[in-house]
C-alpha cells in the first residue's frame, strides 16, 4: 500500500519536472523578443482599450508609438498631455501638448422646441431609424433620441435626458475618445476645445434647411440669418449651408452672438455669470452706432478730397456723347 | 400537376386584394407638381429648363446624369416655379422641379387615341433608343433604368423574358387591373421587349390568385398570336400564390427552375424580368410616343372608405390623391408608399408620387402595432422564411456586434429586403430593420472596396 502512494507521487512530480523543462526550454527556444518600452508605455496608459486614439487599444498604440520616429500621429485622448508626457518621457520624443477636448451635442431639439410629428415604433437604435426616414419630428438633421451615443461611451459620459429626450455629456466623465461622435448618424456630436475653465461658445444646431422651414421644424434651429456673422468681431463664425459654426480657435468669448442670436440657437457654458443680453445688446448698438458715424465721416472726407463726384458723372456723359456723334 | 413556385423560403400573408374590382380611373391632373430628378436606381437626372420656363406634357425636363440614369419628362403642362430640395416621404431633402399646371397642352407627336398598334419595329435598336427617350424605367419597385437592362453587357446572351405579373405584395390591385384593362398593350408591350432583346421566348408569370387575369391574357395572347409571327413565343405561366415570388431572383426560379448566384445578375442565367406596367409603358413609348409620365397607384387599406386604382400623373402630391378620395381616414394609424410588406411608411404626405410609385396604402392601430419584442429563441423561422436561403438571426446578432466582415461572409448583401424574416419571427425582433442597415453599411464597403481596387488597377496600368 505504502508502496503504491510512493511510486505514485514519485511519478507524478518526475512527470511534472520533466514536463517543466521541456516547457522552459521551448520558451527559452521560440521567445519572442519584444521591445521593453512596449511594455512600459502600456503601463503608462489608461488602459481603456476605448480606440480613440484611433488603434485598436492601448498594446497596439504602444508598439505603433515605440516604432513611429516622433509622436506626431500618436496621441491618447483620455489620458491628455500627462499621459503623453509619461509617453514621451519613456521613448524620449518632445511631445506637443493638445488642448483638451470634449464631446459637445449640437442639437437643440427638445421635446419643447421642436416638436413630434409621427411616432416611430421600430428598432431602437440611430442607426437603423436613420436609414428608415428623417426622423419622428420636423427636423431631418437633429438628434434622433435613440442613445447610440450613450450605448458608444465606454466612460459612462453620456446620458439621455427623459425631459429633453437629448444626450447629456458629463464633462468630468468624458475623454473625447470620439465614440459618440462615430456612433452618431446624423454626425451631431462634435469634439470641441474644452476651454479655458471649461467656457465655450457653439452653435447648437447642425440645421441645413432654409430659415423658415428650420424655423417650423424646431423653435431654437439655427436659421443661418447671418447676424451672429455680423456681430463677431474676431471673425470667428462662418455661415455655411444656412448653418452658422464658431471656430474655437478664433473665438474670444466675448458672448455677444449668443445675446444677439434670434432663436438661442448659440449656447455658452461654463460660464461663471449668466449671459446679461440687454447690456451686451447695447454695448454692440453703441459700437455699431459709432462705426456707422466714422464710417459717414471717412465718405463725407473722400468725396471732399474727389471733389463733387456729381459734376464729375456730368462731365462723363458730355464726353460720352460728344464721342458718339463724333 | 403540382403549383408551380420558387423553391426555398416564401411565406403566405393574406393577400388582401380588397381593391380588386375598383376599374382603373384618371385622377384629375393637380394644380401642382413636384417632378424629382432622382427617381430611378443610379445617378440623377440633370435639369434642362429654367425657372420661369413654360413646359409642355410629355416634354424632357432632365437629361440621364450617367450611364446609370433616365430621362425624365414633365407629366402636366405649366410653368416651371422652382427647382430646388423639398423633403420626399420620409422627410429627406430631394432635388424636385415644381411645375405649376396651366392646363394640359401635350407635345406633337404623342398619339393619346386608345388604337391598338399591333406592327413592331423590327429593329432592336432603335426600339431601345425609344425606350431611353421615353423615360421608361422598371415599375416593379426597384425603378432600374429599362434600357440599360435591355442592353446585356457583351458575351451574356438572353434566353427567356419574364413579365412580372405576379404582383405578390399583398393589398396592391394595380398590375392586376393592368392585366385586365391594359392587357392587349401589356403582351404588345411584352413582344417589343422580346425583339429588343431578341429572344425566342416569353413568359407572363401570374400568380394563380387573379385567375381572371390569367384567362384574359391567356385569350389576348391567343388572338396576337394568330395575327402575326412577332407574339410567337409567349406563354402564359400561372404560379402558385406565395411572397414574395414577384422577386427578381424568386421568380426566375419558379419560371425557369434557375437559380441566380450570389451577387450575380438574371442575365446570368440567361433571364430578362420585367414588370407588367413597365411592359405597358414600353407600348406607350415604342408604339404611342408616349414617355412615361404617369402610372398607375392602388390605394386601399380596410380603414380606406374609397378604395381605388388610379392613374397618376408623376410628381402628384400625395395629399391631393388622399384628398381626391376623400381624405385620411380617423381610424388610419399608419400610411405606407407600397405594399405592407416591402412599403415604406410615409411620414410626410406633402411629398409628391414617383414613377415607381405602386401604391399608397392606410393601416390602423391594430393592424401595424408591433410584437413587444423578446430574445430570440433560435427556433429558426426566420431562416425557414428566408427566399435569399439566408440566416437573418445570425444577421442580426452580427449586425449589433458591428461585424462588417462576417457579414459580408454570410451575404447580407443578397438580402432582397422582402421581410419574410420579420413576418415570421415569434419573438417580434425588428430583424428586416437592423439586417436592411447592416446590408447598407456592407454594400458600402463593397463598393468602396471595388471602387479602390479600380483606382489602383487603372494606377498600375499607368505606369
Amino acid at each position: 500500500m505504502t508502496t503504491t502512494i510512493i511510486w505514485t507521487i514519485a511519478i507524478i512530480s518526475g512527470l511534472g519536472l520533466v514536463l517543466a523543462l521541456t516547457l522552459y526550454l521551448v520558451a527559452q527556444r521560440f521567445k519572442v523578443v519584444e521591445d521593453p518600452r512596449i511594455e512600459l508605455v502600456e503601463k503608462a496608459m489608461p488602459g481603456a482599450n476605448c480606440g480613440g486614439c484611433g488603434f485598436a487599444g492601448c498594446h497596439a498604440f504602444a508598439e505603433s508609438a515605440v516604432k513611429a520616429p516622433n509622436l506626431d500621429n500618436h496621441f491618447c485622448p483620455v489620458g491628455g498631455n500627462d499621459t503623453m508626457k509619461q509617453v514621451a518621457a519613456i521613448l524620449g520624443y518632445e511631445v506637443k501638448e493638445k488642448a483638451p477636448m470634449v464631446a459637445v451635442v449640437r442639437c437643440n431639439g427638445t421635446c419643447e422646441n421642436r416638436p413630434k410629428v409621427n411616432e416611430y415604433d421600430g428598432s431602437l437604435s440611430c442607426r437603423v431609424k436613420a436609414t428608415l426616414y428623417s426622423g419622428d419630428t420636423g427636423c431631418s438633421f437633429g438628434c434622433l433620441g435613440c442613445g447610440d451615443c450613450v450605448a458608444a461611451c465606454k466612460f459612462g459620459a453620456l446620458s439621455m435626458d427623459p425631459k429633453t429626450g437629448l444626450p447629456v455629456v458629463d464633462e468630468s466623465k468624458c475623454t473625447a475618445c470620439g465614440a459618440c461622435a462615430k456612433a452618431c448618424p446624423k454626425a451631431i456630436i462634435e469634439l470641441r476645445k474644452k476651454g479655458p475653465r471649461g467656457m465655450r461658445e457653439y452653435v447648437s444646431c447642425v440645421n441645413k434647411d432654409k430659415g423658415p422651414a428650420a424655423k417650423k421644424a424646431c423653435a431654437a434651429a439655427c436659421i443661418g440669418c447671418g447676424i451672429c456673422v455680423k456681430t463677431c468681431t474676431h471673425g470667428a463664425i462662418v455661415l455655411e449651408n444656412n448653418v452658422a459654426y464658431i471656430d474655437p480657435d478664433k473665438c474670444k468669448l466675448c458672448r455677444e452672438c449668443e445675446a444677439m442670436c434670434p432663436t438661442g440657437a448659440i449656447h455658452g457654458v461654463n460660464f461663471p455669470k449668466p449671459l446679461d443680453k440687454d447690456a451686451v445688446k447695447a454695448r454692440i448698438q453703441e459700437r455699431q452706432k459709432k462705426a456707422r458715424e466714422a464710417a459717414a465721416a471717412a465718405s463725407e472726407a473722400a468725396k471732399a478730397a474727389a471733389g463733387d463726384p456729381v459734376v464729375n458723372k456730368a462731365e462723363v456723359k458730355v464726353i460720352k456723347k460728344e464721342e458718339s456723334n463724333g | 400537376m403540382a403549383r408551380r413556385t420558387f423553391s426555398i423560403g416564401g411565406v403566405h400573408p393574406a393577400d388582401s386584394k380588397i381593391s380588386r374590382d375598383c376599374k382603373l380611373e384618371i385622377l384629375p391632373t393637380p394644380p401642382v407638381v413636384y417632378i424629382a430628378v432622382s427617381q430611378h436606381i443610379g445617378a440623377p437626372a440633370v435639369p434642362v429648363v429654367a425657372v420661369g420656363d413654360k413646359v409642355k406634357t410629355g416634354q424632357v425636363i432632365a437629361e440621364p446624369g450617367g450611364f446609370m440614369s433616365a430621362y425624365i419628362h414633365s407629366s402636366v403642362s405649366g410653368t416651371v416655379k422652382s427647382i430646388g430640395p423639398r423633403k420626399d416621404l420620409s422627410g429627406n431633402n430631394q432635388v424636385v422641379i415644381e411645375i405649376a399646371v396651366e392646363g394640359d397642352e401635350w407635345v406633337d407627336g404623342i398619339d393619346r387615341s386608345d388604337t391598338l398598334v399591333t406592327e413592331i419595329p423590327q429593329d432592336p435598336k432603335a426600339i431601345i433608343e425609344k425606350i431611353k427617350l421615353g423615360g421608361v424605367v422598371g415599375l416593379g419597385g426597384a425603378t432600374f433604368p429599362t434600357h440599360v437592362k435591355l442592353s446585356p453587357p457583351p458575351g451574356k446572351k438572353c434566353e427567356m423574358l419574364i413579365i412580372n405579373g405576379c404582383e405578390c405584395e399583398p393589398y396592391l390591385t394595380s398590375d392586376f387591373r393592368t392585366l385586365l384593362e391594359k392587357g392587349e398593350q401589356v403582351v404588345v408591350g411584352t413582344a417589343i421587349i422580346k425583339k429588343a432583346l431578341g429572344v425566342d421566348k416569353a413568359t407572363i408569370a401570374i400568380e394563380d390568385n387573379k385567375p381572371e387575369a390569367i384567362d384574359h391574357i391567356s385569350k389576348v395572347v391567343e388572338t396576337l398570336k394568330a395575327k402575326s409571327a412577332d407574339f410567337a413565343g409567349i406563354e402564359v405561366m400561372s404560379l402558385m400564390k406565395k411572397y414574395p415570388e414577384g422577386g427578381e431572383k424568386q421568380l426566375i426560379d419558379a419560371v425557369m427552375n434557375r437559380q441566380v448566384k450570389s451577387g450575380g445578375l438574371p442575365i446570368d442565367v440567361g433571364a430578362v424580368v420585367d414588370n407588367v406596367c413597365t411592359a405597358l409603358a414600353v407600348y406607350e413609348a415604342v408604339q404611342k410616343n408616349k414617355p412615361l409620365i404617369d402610372n398607375s397607384v392602388t390605394v386601399s387599406g380596410e380603414c380606406f372608405p374609397h378604395q381605388a386604382n388610379l392613374v397618376v400623373r408623376v410628381g402628384t402630391p400625395l395629399k391631393y390623391i388622399i384628398d381626391y378620395l376623400g381624405g385620411v381616414p380617423e381610424s388610419a394609424a399608419k400610411v405606407i408608399s407600397g405594399g405592407p410588406m416591402m412599403g415604406k411608411a410615409i411620414s410626410n404626405l406633402e411629398a409628391a408620387s414617383l414613377k415607381g410609385t405602386g401604391g399608397i396604402l392606410f393601416l390602423t392601430r391594430e393592424q401595424t402595432k408591433r410584437m413587444p419584442e423578446s430574445s430570440c429563441i433560435r427556433c429558426g423561422k426566420c431562416a425557414e422564411a428566408c427566399p435569399m436561403g439566408l440566416e437573418p438571426f445570425l444577421l442580426n446578432r452580427l449586425a449589433k456586434a458591428g461585424k462588417t466582415d462576417e457579414l459580408e461572409a454570410n451575404a447580407v448583401q443578397d438580402c432582397i429586403m422582402c421581410g419574410c424574416c420579420l413576418y415570421s419571427c415569434p419573438a417580434g425582433i425588428p430583424l428586416l430593420d437592423i439586417i436592411s442597415q447592416a446590408r447598407g453599411q456592407v454594400m458600402g464597403i463593397m463598393k468602396a472596396r471595388a471602387a479602390a481596387a479600380k483606382a489602383a488597377a487603372e494606377a498600375a496600368k499607368a505606369k
